[in-house]
C-alpha cells in the first residue's frame, strides 16, 4: 500500500466516521421536525439530550475530511469544488444554519418567540444537508464529472440532477433518519413509550431506505452502469454481506433489539462506503481521477501522517472520554 | 470570502481568549473556594456554548470556501500549506471534544475532574490560531517548495512552509491579539452594566479579568505588531510601501499619520508628518532606505489608500484601547479596588467594539497589502479564482444567513445576561 492510498483510506475512514455518527445528527433533527403524537415534545427533547454534548466533535470529522483532502489531493480537491460547486455550497449553508439553530436552541430553549422559528429552520436544513451531500456523492460514483489532466471539463449540472443522484440524495436522508431512530432506540430503553415512537420511525425509515436503495440499484442496472459496476467489482463482497445485513438490521428494529439494530445498521452504512470506495478503486473521482496522480508530493503525504498520528494519539482517547461520559450506561444520571 | 472571514474571526478569537478566562476563574473558584468565580466561569460557559458553535459552523463554511472559490489557488498550494490545517483540524475536534464535556458536564464529572476539561478547550483553541495563521503567512512569505521547469511543482517541505518566514511574527501577533479582543470584549460587556447602576462583585470581577487578559495582551500586542512590521519592511516592501503611503524610494523616510495617499499625486495628503521616523522605527536607523511604491510596476502594487488608512486605523486604535487600560490599572492600583469611574467606563464600552475593528484593519492590512498577488510573488488573486455561476448569488445568500445568525446570538447573548440579572 503506497502512503498515497494510506491516506486515501484514513480519508475515507473519517467520511464514514462523519456519515454514521454527523449522519445521525441530522436524522436528528429529521426526528425534530415531525415529531409527533402525544409525546411530541418528549422526543424532541431525547434528540436535544442526545445531540448536545458530541455535534459539535461529530460535526469536525468533515471538517477533518476536507482539510486532509485538500492537503493530501489538491487536484481533485479543486476539481471537486467546481463541479460540485451547487450542491455543496447548498449543503454548507445547510450546515451553517443547522449547527447554529441547534445551538440557539439548546442554549436559548426557554426564550420566546424567534426561538420557534430557529426549531424549524433546525429541523429543515437537517433534510436538505445529508440530501444534497448524497447528491454530491452520486455524482462522484456515478462517474459523471470528468476532468481529464485535472482540469474539469463537465459542467456545473452534470452528475447530481440525475434521476440516480436524486434517489441517492434521498436515500442518504432516509438512511441518516434510520440511523438517528436506532440510536434514539439505544438512548431512551429504559423509556417503554419513547423506545416505541422511535422503533415505529426506526421501521419506517428502514422501509423507505430499502425501497430507495433497490430503486437506485435499478436504475443503475438500466443506465448508469459505473456505479453497479464498482458495487460488484471488487466491492462486491462488501456489498453482499450489505445485501444480507439490511433484512437483519430490519429484524432487529421489527422486534425491538435495540442494541442489535445500532450495530446492524451501522455496519450497513460501512458496508456501502466501503463496497463503494474498493469498488471505484484506484480512482479518487472516476473515470479521470487517479488517488496517484492527484495525490500531493511525497513530502506532504509523509508529513501528513505524523500530523495524523500524533493527532490521533491526542484525539482517540478524548473521544473515548467524551463517549464514556455520555453515551455509556448510567442510569443514575438519568434521575 | 473575506466576508466570511471577517465574520468567523470575531467568534474565532472568542474561542481562544474565553477559555483561558473560564478556567482561570473555575480555578479561582476551587482554589480559593470562591462561588462567585464559579458563577462568572458558568455564566461565561452558557455564551461560549452558543459563540463556539456559530464559530464552528462559520470556520466549516470557510474550509469549503477556499475550494469553493479558490480551486486554482487549493489545487496549487494545498499540498504546500495544507499540513497546518490539518493540524489545525486536530486541534478543533480537541477543542470540540472537551466543550462538550465541559458544557453538558456539570452534574457528570467531579468539580476538579469538570475544572481540568477546560484546560484542553484553552490549549487548543490557541493552537488552531496558531495553525491557521501559519496558512496566512504562507501566503505572504511562500516557503518550502520548488517548481520545476513547465512551472509545476516539483517538490514539497510542507514543514519548512508551515514554519516560512512571516510565522515567527505573524502568529505570535494575531494570538495575542485573540486575547485582546477577548479581554476588552469582556470588559465592554461588565462596563455597559456597571453604567447601568448593576454594582455587584460579579460586575466588578467580570470586569477586573477582562482587563486583566486584556492589559496583558495589549502589551505583547504592541511588541509583536512592532516587529511583525519591520519583517514586513524587510520581506514584503510593496505592502510596506502602501502602509505607510511612501510612494518614492528615499532615505531617512518620514512617518505619515492619517492622511489619503494619491496615486495621482504621488504622496500623501492632508497626513501629519514626522520626519525620519519611519526609517527609524524600520531598522532603528534614522537615515534607512525605504522602497517607494513606484518602484513597482502598476500591475503589482496594492491599493495604499485602503492599506495605510487600515494599518493608520490599527494602530490608533490599539494605542486607544491600550491607553484605557493603562488608565484602569492606575487607577485600580492607586485605589485598591475596580475603578468605576463614568467616563473610564463609558471608554471601556467603545474599547470592546473598538479592539474588534483594530483586528479587522489588521486582517486588512496584511490581505489588501498582499494584493495583487494570493501567493506573494507566485500566484495572482486573478488566476486563483473560481470560475463558477452565480457567484453574486450566493454571495448574498451567505451574507443573509451571517445576518441572521449575528443579530440572533446578539439577542441570545442579552437574553441570557437579562435572565441572570432577574434570577437571584
Amino acid at each position: 500500500m503506497t502512503t498515497s492510498e494510506l491516506i486515501a483510506g484514513i480519508l475515507w475512514l473519517s467520511l464514514t466516521a462523519y456519515a454514521v455518527l454527523a449522519g445521525a445528527d441530522f436524522g436528528g433533527g429529521v426526528w425534530d421536525l415531525f415529531a409527533s403524537g402525544p409525546r411530541a415534545k418528549e422526543q424532541r427533547l431525547a434528540v436535544a439530550e442526545a445531540m448536545g454534548p458530541v455535534w459539535e466533535a461529530n460535526h469536525v470529522w468533515l471538517i477533518f475530511m476536507i482539510t486532509g483532502l485538500f492537503t493530501a489531493f489538491p487536484v481533485t480537491f479543486g476539481v471537486l469544488a467546481l463541479a460540485l460547486y451547487v450542491p455543496l455550497t447548498i449543503a454548507l449553508a445547510g450546515i451553517v444554519l443547522r449547527g447554529a439553530s441547534f445551538a440557539f436552541r439548546a442554549h436559548g430553549a426557554d426564550a420566546v418567540g424567534p426561538m420557534s422559528t430557529w426549531g424549524v429552520v433546525f429541523g429543515v436544513a437537517s433534510i436538505v444537508t445529508p440530501f444534497f451531500l448524497g447528491t454530491a456523492a452520486a455524482a462522484v460514483a456515478s462517474g459523471s464529472i470528468h476532468a481529464p489532466g485535472g482540469r474539469l471539463a463537465s459542467g456545473f449540472l452534470d452528475g447530481w440532477t440525475t434521476p440516480l443522484a436524486i434517489v441517492i440524495g434521498l436515500l442518504s436522508l432516509s438512511i441518516c433518519a434510520y440511523l438517528a431512530a436506532t440510536y434514539l432506540m439505544v438512548e431512551n430503553e429504559d423509556r417503554p413509550a419513547l423506545l416505541g415512537d422511535f422503533r415505529r420511525r426506526a421501521v419506517a425509515a428502514a422501509f423507505v431506505s430499502g425501497v430507495l436503495a433497490l430503486l437506485a440499484l435499478a436504475i443503475s442496472l438500466f443506465d448508469d452502469q459505473l456505479l453497479l459496476k464498482s458495487l460488484t467489482g471488487r466491492g462486491l463482497p462488501l456489498f453482499a454481506l450489505a445485501l444480507l445485513n439490511g433484512p437483519l438490521a430490519l429484524w432487529a428494529v421489527w422486534r425491538s433489539r435495540p442494541r442489535l439494530a445500532r450495530v446492524a445498521v451501522i455496519g450497513q452504512v460501512v458496508l456501502v462506503l466501503w463496497a463503494w470506495a474498493l469498488g471505484q478503486g484506484p480512482y479518487l473521482v472516476p473515470p479521470d481521477l487517479t488517488i496517484k496522480a492527484t495525490a500531493a508530493p511525497e513530502g506532504t503525504l509523509t508529513a501528513m501522517l505524523i500530523v495524523i498520528t500524533v493527532g490521533g494519539l491526542l484525539l482517540i482517547p478524548s473521544l473515548w472520554l467524551l463517549f464514556r461520559v455520555f453515551k455509556a450506561r448510567n442510569p443514575q444520571a438519568r434521575a | 470570502m473575506g466576508t466570511s472571514l471577517g465574520f468567523h474571526i470575531v467568534f474565532a478569537v472568542l474561542g481562544v481568549g474565553l477559555p483561558l478566562l473560564m478556567c482561570v476563574a473555575e480555578g479561582l473558584a476551587l482554589w480559593r473556594r470562591d462561588e462567585a468565580w464559579m458563577v462568572l466561569a458558568r455564566r461565561w460557559s452558557k455564551a461560549f456554548g452558543i459563540l463556539f458553535a456559530v464559530g464552528a459552523v462559520s470556520g466549516t463554511v470557510l474550509s469549503f470556501e477556499l475550494g469553493l472559490l479558490w480551486p486554482r489557488f487549493m489545487a496549487f498550494s494545498g499540498g504546500i500549506f495544507g499540513l497546518p490545517f490539518s493540524a489545525e483540524g486536530f486541534a478543533f475536534f480537541i477543542e470540540a471534544i472537551f466543550l462538550g464535556l465541559y458544557l453538558y458536564g456539570w452534574d457528570r464529572l467531579g468539580p476538579v475532574k469538570h475544572w481540568l476539561t477546560s484546560i484542553p478547550i484553552a490549549l487548543s483553541g490557541a493552537a488552531s490560531s496558531v495553525f491557521v495563521v501559519m496558512a496566512n503567512a504562507w501566503m505572504n512569505t511562500p516557503a518550502g517548495f520548488r517548481l520545476g521547469p513547465d512551472g509545476q511543482l516539483a517538490s514539497v517541505d510542507p514543514l519548512a512552509a508551515a514554519l516560512n518566514p512571516s510565522t515567527a511574527t505573524e502568529d505570535p501577533h494575531m494570538l495575542v491579539s485573540a486575547y485582546v479582543v477577548t479581554g476588552f470584549l469582556v470588559a465592554a460587556v461588565y462596563a455597559v452594566g456597571l453604567l447601568r447602576g448593576r454594582n455587584d462583585i460579579f460586575h466588578r470581577r467580570g470586569l477586573a479579568s477582562g482587563m486583566a487578559m486584556a492589559a496583558v495582551a495589549i502589551v505583547l500586542a504592541g511588541v509583536t505588531g512592532d516587529s511583525s512590521a519591520r519583517f514586513v519592511y524587510e520581506a514584503q516592501p510593496a505592502k510596506f510601501a502602501s502602509m505607510e503611503g511612501i510612494y518614492k524610494t528615499q532615505r531617512g523616510a518620514p512617518i505619515h499619520l492619517g492622511g489619503i495617499p494619491s496615486d495621482t499625486e504621488h504622496r500623501v495628503l492632508y497626513a501629519i508628518e514626522i520626519p525620519k521616523l519611519l526609517s527609524f522605527l524600520a531598522t532603528f536607523d534614522p537615515n534607512a532606505e525605504v522602497r517607494g511604491l513606484d518602484t513597482f510596476p502598476a500591475a503589482d502594487r496594492p491599493n495604499p489608500v485602503l492599506v495605510h488608512l487600515s494599518f493608520d486605523g490599527m494602530v490608533g486604535l490599539g494605542i486607544f484601547i491600550g491607553l484605557l487600560a493603562a488608565a484602569f490599572w492606575l487607577l485600580a492600583i492607586r485605589r485598591r479596588a475596580v475603578p468605576t469611574r463614568r467616563l473610564l467606563l463609558l471608554g471601556l464600552v467603545a474599547a470592546g467594539p473598538a479592539s474588534v475593528a483594530a483586528m479587522e484593519a489588521g486582517w486588512f492590512v496584511t490581505e489588501f497589502g498582499r494584493q495583487p498577488w494570493i501567493v506573494y510573488g507566485v500566484m495572482r488573486t486573478s488566476e486563483a479564482a473560481t470560475t463558477a455561476p452565480a457567484l453574486g448569488l450566493t454571495f448574498a445568500i451567505f451574507i443573509a444567513i451571517y445576518a441572521g445568525l449575528a443579530i440572533t446570538t446578539a439577542r441570545l447573548l442579552l437574553f441570557l445576561a437579562a435572565r441572570t440579572r432577574n434570577a437571584p
